[in-house]
This record gives structure tokens, C-alpha cells and sequence, in this order.
């Protein structure tokens, strides 16, 4: 009943008689089934029709031109508006003029050269058909004996298995030579010291609130809210503010005495009030999405989570080390003041912390 | 009615009835539901008829979980001490009355009125001394300055609501909401209060002026004429996000295009 077309023996479905070089056509003993080749060339409708064929020259040029018109475009654009323009574009809403035209203009640009291209190549360029052999990769045999011949000769003319202190010397002189490019690596920087360990936090440093620039009193820590501090003595204008406060950065919270499960860490606050580094100990982002009902401090990079009533321990993620507290105390104007510098280097673990 | 009965099969027909029976029943309870009845009842209420409208609300609306008096119970925290900016943002936002106990309470309608929220903020704020609720002139954005705003934003804010506001998550199924359409009033209550497991930034540590710089900002850059400069701004989440979008969709449409053109023959005879 199925007398589908793998069943029909018809000249058109059996393979086409090969071409003039008559390669491979028939089944036989070692080719239990023939060789198809390729089907013959279908003209394209602009091989045929001369007229079609100046269609699509002109689609092409079209195409073409209206990218150089969008090339203008984009320079007009660049010219005529200025980048504060904002006006009212449906559906984008309001957008700034001169973005918007840019990103069309010089998208039509690409676009159209792009889709040029394949046209001229689909409709145009030639489209017969050409099977081109594989040949074997290795060279035939004389030319390879020849080779080694060649080779065995000027080994043995250049002496380099017979001066044995040329060779070896030769070795020396080109394992050695990266050096110079190993030691000058050195350049790159002075070595970190003991920067890595500590930070501007020291005896007798008060902690300034880094919105209003005063020094925080514990009473101005009011339960559930949180703050954050930075050293007395650093001012936003000093030229290596960014890479203390990189590690300097505290926030300040207050959890209530009876919820702080740590006594050291109860210790190291004033009446609740805790000062812990901003900074993760796992690759160093700035971790301060307090939870003011759970305690807990979540890292937006890698959701290291710390549970500052339990002395900052790690509670969740990849972070190695809880938050390192700073120890602070209230001065005799009644102001918070660090104890000293944090016990432990702030930020992520490096080789030689131990 | 031959002709309505010839077409009871068409593909659109459940849809078009569904629409027509959706109306009706909205048109209906319309006409007939009660008319809001909170007509206000002039400047004449005092404070302590407000107290106990509010305790009256209070009793049948919020009672069960926060105790009779406020005092809290295992379902709900303790109210005395909030105060009215408490109360105003909770239920003001519609988070409060919850729905159902949950990670966090989310905005949602609200389900008192203006007048049942004030009498509700009156009655929590006789409970105990706690921050009222702000006069227009500490949250209007038009008092604030914008690039202070957007600093201050950078430093206390958009570690948990994104630096433009949008939000973000936090562990255990909590987030911070994202800010844009959320009244100034609220902004600056929740920064007073700290709602659920927002921290709060008081007057002290972040003054009222600074808290009023900060809507500003969010009303620069969410407001509805805040300008999205490339007219695109895919949530504003970021280069991670426009980035994963480029890769995925941008070449995504490029990989359809070259799909398209290769599946299409250009031979004249197709075969």
C-alpha cells in the first residue's frame, strides 16, 4: 500500500548520470549504493529575466544609498541637535532627540549595507553550483623524502649535533631571555606592605556620619535604623578619598542588648550600638542591605548573608570571614569613638592573611 | 436572532459574551452598591472624636493581630510608639490591612479612606509618642536638591532599592519595592519609620531636608516626565541586564534574519 517515494523507481529519482569527468555513477561492489552528485543548476529567475536582473540592481542601490542618506543623517543629527532635547516620541516616551536619531540613523546605515550585500550576493553574483575534492593532506612521497634529506643535511652542516657547547649554551641563552620580561612586571606597582591590613580607623577617631558630616552620638543610632560612618579626618575632597574609604567604610546599627547573641560583640558596642565593616570579606562589594527585623546583612553580589546579633557570621554564601567589628566606645563630649583600628583586615581574604 | 444564533459558533463568540456578562455585572454593582458613605464630616472633628473613630476601626480592622490596645500578639509587632507616619505609610500604601501572612506585605489598594486613616493614625499615636505624620512642604520634591538627593540616595539607598529605585531582592522571598509611582508622603514616611525590614533613617542621621533631597531625585529620575535619554531603558536595571538583552535578543533577531534568508530560495523554480 505505501508506495512512498523511497519505493519509486522512475529515471527522475534514481541518481543523475555523472558529468563529462564521469567519476562515480554506478552501484558496484565497493559503492553498494551510487553516488547522487550534485542535482542539476536551477537558473534563478534574474539569470533568465534580464528584467528581473535590473530589479534587483536597482533594490541593491536602493539599498546602498539609502545607508549613505542615513550616513547624513547621523551627522546632521550629530550637528542639529543638541543632547539636553528632550521631547515626546511614541512609543518610546521622552527621550533625548539627538540618542534616538543617532541609534536609528546609524542603524539604517549598517543595516542597509548589510541587507545590500546579500542581495546582490542571492539575486546577482554567480550561483552555480562547484564541487571542489577533497585531496589527502600528506605531500606524496618523493617530495617528503626530499624534505628530510634536506633537513638531515643541514642539521649535520650546522653542527649542532656535533658542538655540543654551542647547542647547550644556545639552550641557556633562550630560556633566559623571558626574564627580562618577568622582572620589568615588577615596575607595575609598589608592593601592597601591610596597606591590606589596615585601615584609617584608629584610638581616639570619632565616627562621622557620612551624610551630614558630624560625629555621631550613640543616641542619634535610634533601634532598626542604620547609618554609616567614616573616620574622623577623611574629607571628600582628599585626593585618596576613594581608596580609604574603600576600606574604612562602617555601618552602624542598633539591635537591642537582649537579641545580641554575641558577647563579644556586645562588647565591642556601645549600648547596642554596633560598627561593623561595610566591606564583604568574600570579593570586597559594598554589603549593607540591612534586614532591621532579622538582623541579617545580604551581599548583592554573591548573596553572602552575615547576622550582625551574632557577630557578623556568615550565615549564607561564599564569604569566608564574618564582617570584623570595630571596637568603639563614647568619648567625654559623649561622641562614638573607635577603639582602635579593626582586629582583622577588612575586605576579602588574600594570600598571606592566615 | 437567526442571524445571532447562526454565529453562536464563532470562534469569538464565548469571548464577546464573557465581555457582555463582565459589564453587566459591573454595570450592576455599580447602580446598586452602597455609596461611599465617608462623607467627611468637616473641620469641626476634634482630636479626640478622631481618637476614637480611629479606636473603633481600630478594634474591628487591626485588632486581631496587633491586640486590643496595640500591645501586638504572636500575629503581629507591637504599635505603641510608631506613630502616625507609621500608620499613614502602612495602611496609606495599602500594605496594611494584610491579605494573607507572607515574607513581606506588599502594596496593594488600598482599603480605608483618607479620613479613616487619619483616625486610625490619631488613635496609634495616642498609644505612644512616635513621628507624625509630614507637612507637604518636607516631602514636596519641588524643596529638594536633586544631585544632593542623588548622592545621598548612592549612599543609604540604592544598595537595596537600586540606584535608580527600582528595587531589587533580598533573602527569603523580602525585597525592597521598586519606588517609582509611590506618593513623596510615603517615600519620606517609610524613611522615618522603617517599615518591616527596612532600616530607618531618622532625623538624626539623615535630616529632614536631606530625606527631601532624596525625593527629589526619585521624582528626576522616575517621575512621568523623567526623560529615558536612549528611549529604551529596559527597566533601568543596569549594563548586566541591557547587556544579557543585546546578546539574547539582538542577536537572537539577527540569527531570525539569517534563518529567513537562508531558508528562502532565490531559484526561480521552487522546488
Amino acid at each position: 500500500m505505501s508506495s512512498g517515494s523511497e519505493n519509486n523507481m522512475s529515471p527522475e529519482h534514481l541518481p543523475n548520470e555523472q558529468d563529462a569527468e564521469g567519476t562515480v555513477a554506478v552501484p558496484g561492489a565497493d559503492h553498494p549504493f551510487a553516488d547522487p552528485g550534485l542535482p542539476a543548476h536551477q537558473p534563478r529567475k534574474q539569470d533568465i529575466d534580464e528584467k528581473a536582473a535590473k530589479r534587483s540592481e536597482r533594490v541593491v542601490a536602493f539599498l546602498f544609498l539609502l545607508s549613505m542618506l542615513a550616513t547624513v543623517g547621523f551627522i546632521a543629527s550629530f550637528v542639529a541637535f543638541p543632547v539636553d532635547d528632550i521631547r515626546y516620541v511614541w512609543p518610546l516616551g521622552h527621550v533625548s532627540i539627538l540618542h534616538v536619531m543617532l541609534g536609528v540613523t546609524m542603524g539604517i546605515a549598517l543595516f542597509c549595507i548589510g541587507a545590500g550585500a546579500v542581495h546582490w550576493a542571492r539575486t546577482l553574483m554567480s550561483d552555480v553550483e562547484i564541487a571542489d575534492e577533497r585531496h589527502p593532506i600528506a605531500a606524496d612521497e618523493e617530495t617528503r623524502s626530499k624534505v628530510f634529506a634536506d633537513f638531515q643535511q643541514g642539521a649535520a652542516e650546522s653542527g649542532f649535533g656535533r658542538r655540543k657547547l654551542l647547542r647547550n649554551t644556545m639552550f641557556g641563552a633562550l630560556a633566559l631571555v623571558p626574564l627580562t620580561g618577568v622582572v620589568l612586571l615588577r615596575d607595575l606597582g609598589p608592593l601592597p606592605e601591610d596597606k591590606l591590613r589596615h585601615t584609617l580607623w584608629g584610638k581616639g577617631k570619632r565616627l562621622i556620619n557620612m551624610n551630614t558630616n558630624e560625629p555621631f552620638k550613640p543616641e542619634d543610632i535610634e533601634t532598626g535604623s542604620l547609618s554609616f560612618a567614616m573616620p574622623e579626618g577623611l574629607e571628600y575632597e582628599d585626593h585618596d578619598f576613594n581608596t580609604e574609604i574603600a576600606k574604612a567604610a562602617l555601618m552602624l546599627v542598633r539591635i537591642a542588648p537582649d537579641e545580641i547573641k554575641d558577647q563579644q560583640s556586645a562588647d565591642f558596642g556601645v549600648d547596642g550600638v554596633l560598627a561593623y565593616s561595610k566591606i564583604c570579606t568574600h570579593v570586597g562589594c559594598p554589603v549593607s542591605l540591612y534586614e532591621q527585623q532579622t538582623h541579617h546583612v545580604l551581599c548583592p553580589c554573591h548573596q553572602s548573608t552575615f547576622d550582625l546579633s551574632d557577630g557578623a557570621r556568615v550565615i549564607f554564601g561564599p564569604a569566608g570571614h564574618p564582617l570584623p567589628q570595630l571596637r568603639i566606645d563614647v568619648d567625654d563630649e559623649g561622641y562614638l569613638t573607635a577603639l582602635g583600628d579593626f582586629e582583622q583586615p577588612v575586605g576579602p581574604s588574600f594570600w598571606e592573611r592566615g | 436572532m437567526k442571524k445571532l444564533s447562526a454565529r453562536r459558533r464563532h470562534p469569538l463568540a464565548a469571548l464577546v459574551v464573557l465581555l457582555i456578562a463582565l459589564a453587566a455585572t459591573g454595570g450592576l454593582y455599580a447602580t446598586f452598591a452602597p455609596a461611599d458613605k465617608a462623607q467627611a464630616q468637616g473641620e469641626s472633628t476634634s482630636q479626640q472624636d478622631k481618637i476614637e473613630t480611629g479606636k473603633k476601626l481600630f478594634t474591628v480592622g487591626c485588632a486581631s493581630c496587633h491586640g486590643t490596645g496595640g500591645q501586638g500578639t504572636t500575629d503581629g509587632p507591637q504599635l505603641v510608639g510608631v506613630g502616625a507616619a507609621a500608620v499613614d505609610f502602612q495602611v496609606g500604601s495599602g500594605r496594611m490591612p494584610l491579605q494573607q501572612p507572607g515574607a513581606q506585605a506588599p502594596r496593594k489598594p488600598r482599603v480605608y479612606s483618607d479620613d479613616e486613616i487619619e483616625a486610625l493614625a490619631a488613635y496609634v499615636a495616642s498609644l505612644g509618642p512616635g513621628p507624625a505624620v509630614p507637612e507637604s512642604a518636607a516631602y514636596a520634591p519641588s524643596g529638594g536638591d536633586v544631585a544632593r538627593g542623588g548622592d545621598l540616595f548612592r549612599t543609604n539607598c540604592a544598595q537595596c532599592h537600586n540606584f535608580t529605585g527600582k528595587g531589587g531582592a533580598l533573602t527569603d522571598g523580602k525585597f525592597a519595592p521598586p519606588l517609582d509611582g509611590v506618593a513623596p508622603k510615603h517615600i519620606y514616611e517609610a524613611m522615618q519609620t522603617g517599615p518591616q525590614n527596612m532600616p530607618a533613617f531618622p532625623d538624626k542621621s539623615l535630616s529632614s531636608q536631606d530625606k527631601q533631597d532624596i525625593i527629589a531625585f526619585l521624582d528626576e529620575v522616575n517621575g512621568d516626565e523623567a526623560p529615558s535619554e536612549g528611549g529604551f531603558d529596559l527597566g533601568g536595571l543596569g549594563p548586566v541586564a541591557e547587556g544579557l538583552f543585546g546578546w539574547i535578543f539582538g542577536l537572537g533577531a539577527l540569527v531570525v534574519v539569517a534563518v529567513w534568508v537562508a531558508a528562502h530560495t532565490a531559484k526561480a523554480k521552487k522546488s
